[in-house]
């Protein structure tokens, strides 16, 4: 920039009142680091609570350095026989409805993208108009439903619903839509079947938006609780978020405990953000999560 | 019978790739929905299943005199809750967006990310550090008043004051999409406007106000709506911070259709209140609709 303007001397170059540029700079940086520890601190305060020794109260002056110590993880995983099966539980969840997505919503965002057929628009327009119903009033009738099938406390009261989510496949036709429609002529003529250019031309050119879609999914079933919450009933059967949820009330004064468990359920994704960075902000910005 | 077969050959695969998407959105959302419009309208049990109430209206009636009003009060604390949450989310990420826009490359991503880190853990986790940092004896900010020789707040079981440290925990956890969001879009504002702007002297708050704002119009009206229907829908938050719900004085609307629902199963009122804020919502998603219709853009 600067080289440019002394190549170029513009009207603009003018003195330029150098004072408040530098005030307007100090003050730039104090905000963007003050709002940065704001954003961190919650989440940083209960990671240096959950790796100090703590086996009651913590300390009334906050614990702001961790004593990098393992003892709160070690009383949980012992003291509360069902952590790993939580853990194991929202892994499974989430994996087989990131599956089911990576799938399906492909699937049907390649029908909604490149194919012509009969109420091909009612069909979109019915999907779509999902996306303003609050998941709330699909509660009862989806914990009936459950209840019926004897599905209430097992993971399927998580995965079967959770095969619905309309973004994914809005998600998927604006990329499909994006691709050459060449593409599927020429398999076409080299004689791939209607499935055969889907799993070898269309899947393969979608992963960019897959991996976004997978991204997302997962997180989102990770975190979910609502549901989870209503869907199981046993200790056994819960779920990270509802298992971490109930630890106050199982372990009222080991707070030691609580910490380390509220940790050990959060950190998998920050570490999972940390490696996806870029597919995260680019799912955001392709309007896939709010938070 | 040969129309048929063409029919099946033509298109039968598309409807095949739809199948099951479309299976799943009737079973588990559009079939729910129809049912739970159903049950608002019914005494429904677990044992012997619905029966029409009367006057058939009777249960929205209920739901909003059910123990003097309760929901009342708990829409009116999701309307306050959601004021507080839309106006930070939108000022902050301007802000922060139009802070972070000038850095280098690399700048920008780190603050990016540092803002968008929380987001990625679960609301129900992010709540629960927050009712850690209000625990009236070891909380962090019952440190910072104790340092400040405050009188000890009880901030989450005061009824006056817990439902206003659950709004302040909530204005305090940064909007990351947001900040993504302006970010973008504010990035793709072309320079030239700027630099018109710089041969009349216009100052960077003059810049930003008249050049920035404007532009990212669709983007602060896209996120006024994404926030206001989350913010409506807010309930992990209540549930992990406020437990008890401090005398009802912490009720939002979902912490009101959970508790109904399946805490008392009562399924009827529930179902009710449901459909008000689906209610709720729907008149935010036309009014999107309607801005959006008259929508210019650059």
């Amino acid at each position: 920039m600067s080289s440019e303007t002394t190549v170029l001397p513009k009207i603009a170059d003018a003195p330029k009142p150098r004072f408040r540029l530098q005030g307007y700079a100090a003050l730039r940086w104090i905000i963007l680091i003050v709002t940065a520890v704001i954003a961190l601190f919650p989440m940083y305060w209960l990671f240096a609570n959950a790796f100090t020794p703590i086996t009651s109260n913590p300390p009334l002056t906050p614990i702001l350095i961790p004593a990098f110590k393992l003892d709160n993880f070690e009383r949980l995983l012992v003291n509360n026989k069902f952590y790993m099966n939580w853990m194991l539980n929202s892994l499974i969840v989430a994996f087989v409805v990131t599956a089911f997505h990576a799938v399906f919503d492909t699937m049907a965002g390649y029908a909604f993208a490149k194919k012509r057929f009969p109420g091909r628009n009612l069909f979109f327009v019915l999907i779509l108009s999902t996306l303003m119903i609050p998941i709330h009033v699909t509660f009862i009738p989806l914990y009936l439903i459950n209840r019926q099938l004897g599905l209430i406390d097992s993971l399927w009261a998580l995965i079967l619903p959770g095969t619905a989510w309309v973004f994914g496949i809005f998600l998927m036709r604006q990329y499909i839509q994006t691709l050459p429609g060449e593409l599927i002529d020429a398999a076409k003529i080299d004689g791939c079947s209607e499935w055969g250019v889907f799993r070898h031309v269309i899947f393969p050119l979608s992963l960019p938006a897959i991996a976004a879609l997978a991204i997302f999914t997962f997180v989102r079933s990770w975190n979910d609780f609502l549901w989870p919450v209503i869907a199981l009933n046993k200790p056994q059967n819960y779920t990270l978020t509802v298992g971490v949820a109930n630890l106050q009330g199982e372990f009222m004064t080991d707070w030691g405990i609580i910490f380390s468990g509220a940790a050990l359920a959060a950190l998998p994704m920050i570490i999972f953000f940390l490696f996806f960075q870029k597919y995260f902000l680019e799912g955001v910005r392709m309007g896939a999560l709010k938070g | 019978m040969t129309g048929i077969r063409k029919f099946i050959k033509q298109y039968g695969w598309s409807y095949l790739f739809i199948l099951p998407s479309l299976l799943t959105f009737t079973i588990f959302t559009l079939a729910p929905v129809l049912w739970s419009l159903v049950i608002s309208f019914q005494d429904y049990s677990l044992v012997r299943g619905g029966k029409w109430v009367t006057p058939i209206y009777a249960n929205y009636v209920e739901a909003f005199t059910l123990l003097n009003g309760i929901f009342l009060i708990a829409i009116r604390n999701t309307v306050i809750y959601t004021l507080f949450t839309v106006i930070a989310a939108i000022g902050l990420g301007l802000i922060l967006a139009s802070l972070i826009q000038p850095l280098s490359n690399r700048l920008r991503t780190f603050f990016r990310a540092a803002y968008y880190l929380p987001a990625v853990t679960s609301a129900l986790i992010i709540g629960l550090t927050w009712a850690y940092i209000f625990n009236a004896q070891w909380g962090f900010a019952t440190y910072l008043t104790r340092m400040f020789g405050l009188p000890p707040i009880r901030w989450l079981s005061d009824p006056d004051i817990a439902f206003w440290s659950v709004v302040l925990s909530a204005v305090l956890t940064l909007p990351a999409t947001a900040i993504v969001l302006f970010s973008a879009a504010m990035g793709a504002i072309p320079q030239e406007y700027y630099e018109a702007a710089d041969l009349d002297g216009a100052s960077p708050i003059q810049k930003w106000w008249n050049i920035t704002v404007p532009l990212v119009k669709s983007t602060t009206l896209y996120l006024v709506v994404l926030y206001t229907i989350a913010s409506f829908e807010v309930f992990e938050r209540i549930y992990i911070m406020v437990p008890s719900g401090v005398g009802n004085s912490t009720q939002t609307i979902v912490t009101q259709i959970y508790n109904n629902g399946f805490k008392d199963f009562d399924f009827g009122i529930a179902s009710a209140q449901a459909f008000v804020l689906f209610a709720m919502i729907a008149l935010v998603a036309a009014f999107q609709f309607r801005v959006l219709r008259s929508d210019v853009e650059y």
